[in-house]
């Protein structure tokens, strides 16, 4: 059992790893390919920087270590993505915004720095919303993101939308990562979730996604949104593949205090897992107005898996959850307007001609560097830190947050192991109807099932488990209690193994050669 | 007048040991401190506008000590005064996206001793703020401090004046200690008004800072000035702070309003910029007549930030940049709160006694502090209570005064002041620290003793004391021997110069005889000066006596 379990859990690593040892491709190659993919793909968006270069001299290292037979790890010549506001030595680091475009940072973000210790080959840094304020990856200074399933079949064949005119949003605001990983571009990307920035754009575009507990997973190098919700995401095309990147970046990391030791480290899914021995709690305030009854569907069909398979499913209440999303509004913009203040011009980063007065110097860098949406909220978030305010607003989402966070602990103290709920309230909006709306509009409806897990700093996974009519991803969420992510995650590949959820991109003309190559041989699902 | 006041003069002018002590500038401490005790004493007394009661200045204290660590409070990078600029300055401290504060034990362990030694309560648990504000120096845009729950609070500093007409009384005092917290120092900006460009070091942005806040308990600018010159030495003995004033490892903000007793506190002033403890006493004492004179006029104080310009001694208003600030307070979200323990009974399970911060270990460790240190001395040694201030005013000098006294016979009453006029006298007129001083502990020990065993008169001492200052390396012994300063206590000579000038003054000898004894001090002046200052003083007396009886 435990050998097929590993099997399964590294299917994707494992045919990799495979196909480097058979010598049917070596690391280079597989580079070169995604490389080529990226180009053929461009129209996507979603890399804002490709990094040529180092990848192949990376990928040379590993094929040499493959070569000498002491490759480093499962992830040893791996091709990943990282989003832009992870820092990456001596690679443009831009937040997607004009006040970083041309910044480059002198250090790796830990876990940036942890995959490369891996050997694993950094390809790119992804396109995003700016500074990862939105849920579209539309409001980015190099343009919005592309989902890749604009251009697959279903979707054009379905719809017969017009790929050039039609296309819809990857969701965000990592919606490049997951863009890289859904186009095959990229095995792994690492995302960024606040609020739902990676569990969204995962489940838009049909990549696992998975939020950690917060202080699992170093923010060092990560350029902040909200210091006291942000984590690393991790995007992926299998459950198994999450598992193996968690293990490598999970645990306590010296340069930020915020984290702590990874909980005794499985390295891999255990294998005593039973559906029947479980309890999922289905959260009722998640049927939510907007839900589409297409996810309604997917929700209850899996909710029923559950159910069949001998687990208790049972209707659980977290009462506070329809406060979740103007309470994270009034922390974010606090946080926001902080974080942000270090972006005057002097140190690095965009600064303005002005030079009247350092005031104006500042005024007009700020002006120049930030778009409408982070010049809002830094705005609002200076507004509710007035001392005048403070009690008020900041106090106050402080106190709600607790409530919020003690209903996640209220029903995890019941026996509820884990929670199922939809992840979006639609399938991925053409860029055209998304953008009828403005960001902060979008944001709060985009969150709502995603935002209050990062309020409690829990762990939380989307799984693609269907197409919509309209031949796009539809993904769930799983909610588990505080540092249970391995437990989540062994659960997520459960329900992983029964939805079937379609690997359509690997059908596409684009994707084929590299398909082709990796997988000919393989039993890939 | 000046000369009575030296005492106290010492208490303030060793303050910062880089501004010269050369005399002119003592007396000129010494004119400033007999204006502001005459000040501070003659609030009580009437005025021309005969109020019912009469305004007096009301002192608080905001110091910010920077603490004495390699590194700083939240990064990897080094302190030091004086390095080339930017030269001491990690990601962190530029503020680079993405770094993130660590905290540096030491920084915390030293506010700890502090508070300790200032008899605060500790907090278990605190918290770290960020304050907002926008300026050049201050790359984050925020400092990171502890506004809501302070490391330390509720603390004393007990410090005392020398008051009295010859300075000489011990007036003892205390001032509360409101908390004592945890911040980062910004960096530096330079205006080049030429360029009209703003240069910019990082290397001091983020050393760690203890803010030390003192109640309004103090009434004029002696009382500031003693207390901040306490705490100083204080810091100095724990090694929490250097307190170098001119470097900035001290500075000390002034909040300034005048009342009548009784009657709520006036509105306050915050004088900044007092550079060195030379114009603390001054800086406030100008204030609170500043302020006194506006009331007086019928006017009013205003709310506002003043700055002393020593040039011409008086505070004058800042340009205010930013109007009110706001400094949008939040939690700083990237530090867990800061948790220290008492002993190591109470560490969690987990957690080694050499990660943790204990509270118990430190106070053991600390060190004996000027207070019981000044105490000590006089009880052990029985010298006077003001010297009790000059040894442990001088850094080094206590330590030098007991090795001086392990190294001879002679009383420490008589010790005393060899050691706080003629060595203190030279260090000061030679700009030399204690421990540069050229004539050891043991040299002096042995000139000391030469004189106690009547080899040589005390007139004598002082003479191969300073022979030794020039010559350093020389020992007593030699410079006797070279000189020919033996004491002449051969009695045949001792007699045939006594009768020489006996011989000499009749009149004086007449006198004496009518019993004027006084002239008989004359006399013996006139014997030492035959000699140099070499003839033994009790035998030259009783062969005087003799000769004029």
């Amino acid at each position: 059992m435990t050998s097929q379990l590993l099997h399964y859990c590294s299917i994707i690593v494992f045919q990799v790893s495979l196909a480097f040892s058979e010598g049917k491709i070596s690391p280079t190659e597989l580079c070169r390919k995604c490389l080529n993919h990226i180009k053929k793909t461009q129209h996507l968006n979603a890399y804002i920087t490709v990094t040529e270069e180092s990848a192949l001299k990376q990928a040379q290292e590993a094929e040499t270590r493959l070569l000498q037979g002491a490759p480093k790890g499962p992830l040893d010549g791996i091709p990943f993505a990282v989003k832009d506001n992870f820092c990456t030595e001596n690679i443009k680091t831009t937040c997607a915004s004009r006040m970083l475009k041309d910044y480059t940072p002198l250090y790796n973000a830990t876990v940036v720095q942890k995959l490369l210790n891996q050997g694993a080959v950094l390809i790119g840094k992804t396109n995003m919303d700016e500074f990862a304020m939105g849920a579209g990856s539309t409001d980015g200074a190099f343009g919005p993101v592309r989902n890749p399933w604009s251009y697959a079949a279903p979707y054009r064949e379905w719809t017969g939308a017009v790929a050039d005119s039609d296309w819809v949003v990857t969701g965000g605001s990592s919606g490049g990562s997951a863009a890289a990983v859904a186009s095959l571009t990229s095995y792994l990307a690492l995302g960024s979730d606040t609020g739902g920035s990676t569990r969204n754009p995962g489940a838009l575009c049909g990549v696992v996604a998975l939020k950690p507990t917060y202080g699992l997973l170093s923010r060092h190098g990560l350029i902040p949104l909200v210091n006291s919700m942000d984590v690393p995401g991790i995007m992926t095309r299998s459950v198994s593949d999450a598992a193996v990147v968690l293990d490598i970046l999970q645990g306590f990391d010296i340069r930020d205090s915020t984290t702590v030791p990874a909980p005794s480290s499985l390295t891999e899914l255990p294998d005593d897992f039973a559906a029947k021995n479980i309890c999922v709690g289905i959260p009722k305030e998640y049927h939510a107005p907007g839900l589409s009854e297409e996810i309604l569907v997917q929700w209850s069909r899996v909710a029923d898996m559950f159910e069949r398979a001998g687990a208790r499913v049972v209707q659980v209440s977290l009462p506070h959850t329809q406060y979740s999303i103007v309470c994270y509004h009034v922390l974010c913009h606090a946080e926001v307007a902080s974080n942000m203040a270090r972006f005057d011009g002097l140190e690095y980063g965009n600064r303005s001609p002005v030079s009247g007065s350092t005031e104006a110097m500042y005024a007009s860098t700020r002006h120049e560097g930030f778009n409408d949406v982070v010049r809002g909220r830094i705005l609002s978030g200076n507004y509710f830190l007035l001392k005048q305010n403070y009690q008020h607003y900041f106090v106050k989402a402080q106190k709600v947050r607790r409530l919020i966070t003690n209903d996640f602990k209220h029903v995890f103290s019941t026996g509820v192991d884990l929670l199922l709920t939809p992840t979006t309230l639609t399938d991925a909006a053409c860029y055209y109807d998304f953008t009828q709306e403005d960001n902060r509009t979008r944001s709060a409806q985009e969150d709502v099932f995603t935002q209050p897990v990062n309020m409690a700093g829990i762990p939380s996974v989307c799984v693609p488990t269907a197409l919509s009519k309209r031949g796009l991803p539809i993904g769930l969420q799983l909610i588990g209690p505080a540092f249970q992510d391995k437990k989540l995650l062994t659960v997520a590949q459960w329900v992983e193994q029964r939805v079937g959820f379609p690997s359509i991109m690997l059908e596409t003309i684009q994707a084929k050669s590299i398909h082709s190559a990796i997988y000919s041989t393989g039993n890939w699902l | 007048m000046a000369a009575s006041c030296v005492a106290a003069s010492e208490l303030l002018h060793n303050m910062n040991k880089q501004i010269s002590v050369f005399y002119p500038k003592v007396s000129c401490v010494v004119r400033r401190l007999s204006t502001s005790s005459s000040r501070c004493d003659a609030q009580p007394q009437p005025t021309a506008q005969s109020a019912p009661q009469h305004l007096i200045g009301v002192v608080g204290l905001e110091i910010h000590a920077q603490i004495n660590s390699n590194t700083k409070l939240f990064s990897g990078s080094s302190v030091r005064f004086s390095a080339p600029p930017n030269s001491l300055v990690s990601f962190f401290d530029a503020s680079l996206p993405g770094t993130l504060p660590v905290l540096n034990k030491r920084c915390v362990e030293a506010a700890v001793m502090t508070g300790l030694a200032l008899n605060c309560s500790i907090n278990r648990k605190s918290l770290f703020d960020r304050k907002h504000y926008f300026y050049a120096d201050l790359p984050a845009g925020y400092q990171i401090t502890q506004l809501r729950r302070p490391i330390a609070v509720d603390g004393v500093l007990n410090y005392s004046l020398l008051g009295g007409k010859k300075r000489n009384q011990v007036i003892r005092k205390t001032v509360c200690i409101k908390q004592i917290q945890l911040e980062q120092d910004s960096g530096k900006s330079l205006h080049d008004d030429v360029r009209s460009q703003t240069l910019i070091d990082l290397n001091r942005a983020g050393v760690g800072l203890m803010e030390l806040v003192m109640e309004p308990e103090m009434s004029c600018g002696e009382e500031a000035a003693a207390a901040v010159r306490e705490l100083q030495l204080i810091l100095q003995a724990l090694g929490t702070c250097q307190g170098n004033m001119s470097e900035g490892q001290l500075r000390v903000d002034a909040n300034v309003s005048v009342h009548r007793p009784g009657e709520p506190l006036g509105t306050r002033t915050e004088v900044k910029n007092i550079n060195s403890a030379r114009y603390l006493a001054r800086a406030i004492d100008y204030e609170i007549q500043r302020q006194i004179d506006v009331l007086q006029r019928g006017g009013t104080v205003q709310n506002e930030t003043r700055t002393y310009d020593s040039k011409s001694g008086e505070t004058i208003p800042m340009r205010d940049k930013e109007g009110l600030q706001d400094y949008r307070f939040m939690p700083e979200p990237n530090l867990p709160p800061l948790i220290v323990y008492e002993d190591n009974a109470s560490l969690p399970t987990g957690i080694e006694a050499c990660q943790a911060v204990v509270v118990q270990k430190i106070r053991e460790g600390l060190p004996e502090l000027p207070s019981v240190k000044r105490d000590r001395l006089v009880q052990t040694y029985g010298i006077l209570p003001e010297h009790s201030f000059t040894l442990v005013n001088e850094d080094g000098l206590v330590e030098y005064f007991e090795a001086v006294l392990r190294a001879t016979k002679k009383e420490p009453r008589k010790v005393i002041g060899w050691v706080t006029n003629e060595l203190l006298g030279h260090l000061k007129l030679h700009d030399v620290s204690v421990s540069q001083s050229p004539i050891s502990p043991p040299a002096l020990a042995e000139l000391l003793e030469l004189q106690e065993t009547g080899h040589i008169s005390s007139s004598v001492a002082k003479q191969v004391f300073q022979e030794m200052w020039r010559s350093s390396g020389k020992t007593a012994p030699q410079i006797i021997q070279e000189q020919d300063l033996g004491l002449v206590s051969d009695a045949a000579q001792l007699h045939s110069i006594c009768q020489k000038v006996v011989d000499s003054h009749p009149d004086e000898v007449q006198a004496i005889r009518n019993g004027n004894k006084k002239v008989l001090n004359k006399l013996m002046g006139l014997v030492q000066k035959e000699t140099k200052g070499r003839a033994d003083p009790v035998s030259v007396r009783a062969i005087l006596k003799e000769l004029t009886s």
